[in-house]
């Protein structure tokens, strides 16, 4: 008889701790987001400076120890567009300089978009058969790098948001 | 309108619940005869439940946007057709569509146990009204399909393209009858244990729900499958994705309880067994409804994911754990010992319980371990196909041999007969499969076994239904669809090929067997989508050409790309293309697979079902 208490005690208590355990499992949000905290050496290439034929080392660029933010963008991307304002904001803060990569675009409508929308980057450099890109291990337009100390700190995929600001401003805080 | 007067015929449905519930409290202490108002009461509260449902269905074919169940899921320029199957494409229909069965399967279980006794009537139908109040609160508080949104809006959201399919259309429907098949068995084995009523007319009576609900489990999870094929364009019929074990537990379970009821039936043992999995069966699907609905599983049912909705099933499942435990625990009293030899029908049929309580653990573990993992030390960690073959296959070895060799065995103590035609089909099954796994180089032992195994059940059950002692023809056609099966499973993992490639139009891909040349695309506009059509064709050793046509579909509303799988489908093989598109390039993602014997997987889960009809058949002649 003894034994039959027993059981039912710990039927009962398993019975308790799956529902915790659940209970708990729902709060937890099922978002699964790929790592992409990455301390990686940037790519040592040279490019060309948008609109000119002058040619400069990637590694010149990021020289200094400041933080650079690398925009990977299009005038035919339309949620480059979408990801423009964020740009805009982050230009306010003066220790964060901006580059942008201009992908596979044509010259004339690359400006048209700076000119229509305003340009956020400090400098621009030209990608014009996307090979750039790929060194850098980009999945499409629009991604964004953020790197300290000629390291990729961290890589946001697709447009920015008011999510990513955040983080942006998290590590930023860190390293000041 | 509709909308409005849905709404009230649904609470007024609940309201009956009251009613059933009072009157049949006062009809179990009072009077010894059956009130048949309860009857009556159940019908009024099935059709008021049918009006509500109606109202649903006409809100969608109307698209009247101020009802937001059809805002969120509806769209004017959608098909008629998909108007009216998106009423249960989405969380806030199907509920009210498992209510509606749920309430015609209590009205269907009163007029069919009329020879029953009265206690046990009301008790059932007591037990089946609290399942019922749940699905009413849960459905008008949580999840109402009825609430009203203002301003108007001119236009819907558009339901999910890749749920506008045909065989999704009636998978819901399909699947939960037999849900909620297994939650008249649950009330029926609570009402029986706790008026000590387990016997042999109880089982002869229950098995009826159960072969019912067993074979539109069965079908549903098909047709789920079927729709996975088809539509996702993975090139595969099951990924053991959580949602898919979700519906495989139950069956599972209630696969056992239908072989265990027959035990029952002919010798009264068991008995704990019988209550047990009864009461499992339903809760297994109650837990697929709390792990799909609450958005704690990531899956390709992506139903709107709301914690409140979690936490509703959650409290009302373990409350109807707790209650059931309890009478459990109080009122079943297990059964004197019977003695059976262990060479007989009873143990193969336990043997064939602990197998299937295997395969229920394997799948359990692996669904929900990931939660337990994430819970307790916050790692992710997704469990996959691996997992499941590694632990599942080995061990259809032994169960495929039980399941030949059980079925001959007599009941309490038996002795094989006729051992040398068992050897000798033993001795044909190891050499054909041996002579077909040598042939493909594939992985030797395993395979081979694997393969013995489920020819063994092959032959002996084509040999069974022609031998003139043996005329259970409804184990006999299950148990020979189980072993084609199979079959067709082995044969189409080791024959099949897939070749994934990117190629531009007008480029070649060529192996050894076939040369895959892309023509050219064109564009086509459906009534909601517009289609880019490629023409692949692929030149085979044997100089036939075969042309496919896969498609990508851009729905306008909501905004989505799908693929459409071409699929050349014969008796033998599937040939099967998909086409991807490849971001901000001129490439295509081709994806070209030789699926061989996947129509004989369809067709044997068809043949396992017939079985059961079978079944149900021959029960209703021997009357």
């Amino acid at each position: 008889m003894k034994n039959k208490i027993f059981l039912k005690i710990v039927l009962i208590t398993i019975f308790l701790i799956i529902f915790l355990v659940f209970y708990q499992g729902l709060k937890n949000s099922n978002i699964y987001t790929p790592n992409t905290n990455i301390k990686k050496d940037i790519p040592l290439l040279n490019v060309k400076i948008f609109g000119t034929n002058e040619v400069i080392k990637l590694k010149k660029i990021f020289e200094d120890d400041k933080f650079y933010l690398m925009n990977i963008w299009a005038s035919w991307c339309v949620p480059c567009r979408d990801e423009h304002p964020f740009l805009m904001k982050i230009k306010n803060n003066k220790n964060i300089k901006i580059i942008g990569l201009n992908y596979k675009d044509n010259y004339k409508n690359a400006k048209n978009f700076l000119n229509e929308l305003d340009n956020p980057y400090n400098l621009i450099l030209s990608d014009n058969d996307g090979t750039i890109a790929i060194e850098w291990g980009a999945y499409g337009v629009p991604e964004t790098y953020l790197i300290h100390k000629k390291k990729i700190i961290k890589k946001i995929i697709g447009p920015l948001n008011e999510e990513s600001l955040l983080e942006i401003k998290r590590l930023f805080d860190e390293v000041y | 309108m509709a909308s409005l007067f849905g709404f009230y015929s649904l609470v007024l449905g609940f309201c009956f619940s009251f009613l059933i519930i009072f009157l049949s409290v006062k009809n179990f202490r009072n009077i010894n005869i059956f009130d048949n108002k309860l009857i009556s009461f159940t019908f009024l509260q099935f059709f008021f439940v049918v009006l509500s449902f109606l109202g649903l269905i006409l809100s969608f074919v109307n698209s009247d946007f101020s009802n937001e169940t059809v805002y969120n899921h509806s769209h004017t320029s959608k098909p008629i057709f998909y108007k009216i199957t998106g009423t249960w494409g989405n969380h806030e229909g199907s509920l009210l569509l498992w209510l509606l069965v749920l309430t015609l399967f209590v009205f269907l279980f009163l007029l069919e146990s009329k020879e029953q006794k009265k206690k046990y009537r009301i008790l059932t139908l007591l037990f089946q009204q609290i399942i019922i109040i749940g699905f009413f609160i849960f459905s008008i508080k949580t999840s109402n399909p009825f609430n009203y949104i203002f301003p108007i809006p001119n236009e819907g959201l558009g339901l999910n393209p890749i749920l506008q399919d045909p065989a999704l259309a009636i998978h819901p429907p399909i699947l939960y009858l037999g849900y909620v098949g297994s939650s008249i068995i649950f009330s029926s084995s609570l009402a029986a244990t706790s008026l000590n009523y387990i016997s042999r007319d109880w089982a002869k009576h229950i098995k009826k729900w159960i072969l019912v609900s067993w074979i539109f489990l069965s079908l549903g999870i098909l047709l789920g499958s079927v729709w996975a094929y088809y539509e996702l364009g993975w090139g595969g019929f099951w990924f053991w994705d959580p949602v898919e074990n979700v519906s495989l537990m139950p069956w599972l379970a209630l696969t056992t309880l239908l072989h265990c009821i027959l035990v029952l039936e002919k010798r009264l043992v068991l008995t704990s067994w019988v209550v047990i999995l009864s009461i499992s069966t339903f809760t297994l699907s109650m837990c697929g409804t709390f792990l799909v609905r609450s958005g704690i599983l990531n899956s390709v049912h992506t139903f709107a994911n709301d914690p409140e909705r979690g936490l509703f099933i959650l409290i009302f499942l373990f409350c109807l754990i707790f209650l059931s435990l309890f009478i459990f625990f109080f009122f079943h009293k297990v059964e004197k010992k019977k003695y059976f030899f262990w060479l007989s029908k009873e143990s193969s049929i336990l043997i064939n319980n602990w197998f299937m309580m295997y395969f229920l653990t394997v799948v359990l573990i692996g669904t929900i371990y990931p939660i337990f993992l994430e819970v307790l030390s916050s790692e992710k960690i997704s469990v996959g196909p691996p997992f499941y073959n590694k632990l599942i296959f080995p061990l259809l070895i032994p169960f495929l041999f039980a399941m030949a060799i059980g079925p001959k065995l007599k009941w309490i103590k038996s002795d094989l007969q006729n051992k040398l035609y068992l050897i000798f089909f033993f001795v044909i099954s190891f050499l054909i499969s041996a002579i077909i796994v040598k042939s493909f180089n594939t992985n030797f032992l395993i395979y081979s076994i694997l393969l013995t195994s489920a020819f063994y059940l092959f032959f002996i059950s084509i040999r069974d239904f022609f031998s003139i002692k043996f005329k259970n023809f409804a184990q006999v056609i299950a148990h020979f669809g189980f072993s084609l099966f199979i079959l067709s499973i082995l044969f189409n993992n080791i024959f099949s090929t897939e070749i994934i490639t990117n190629l531009k139009i007008g480029e070649t891909y060529e192996t050894e067997k076939f040369k895959i040349n892309f023509e050219k695309i064109n564009q086509k506009d459906g009534k909601n989508f517009k289609a880019i059509i490629g023409k692949f064709n692929i030149e085979n050793l044997d100089g036939n050409i075969d042309i496919f046509n896969p498609e990508l579909r851009i729905y306008n509303q909501p905004n989505i790309v799908t693929t459409e799988a071409d699929i050349k489908t014969n008796l033998l093989t599937d040939k099967f293309m998909t086409m991807n598109l490849v971001q901000n390039q001129e490439y295509f993602n081709i994806r070209y697979q030789i699926k061989p014997f996947m129509v004989w997987i369809w067709f044997s889960v068809l043949l396992i079902s017939l079985g059961g009809l079978v079944s149900l058949y021959q029960k209703k002649n021997e009357k």
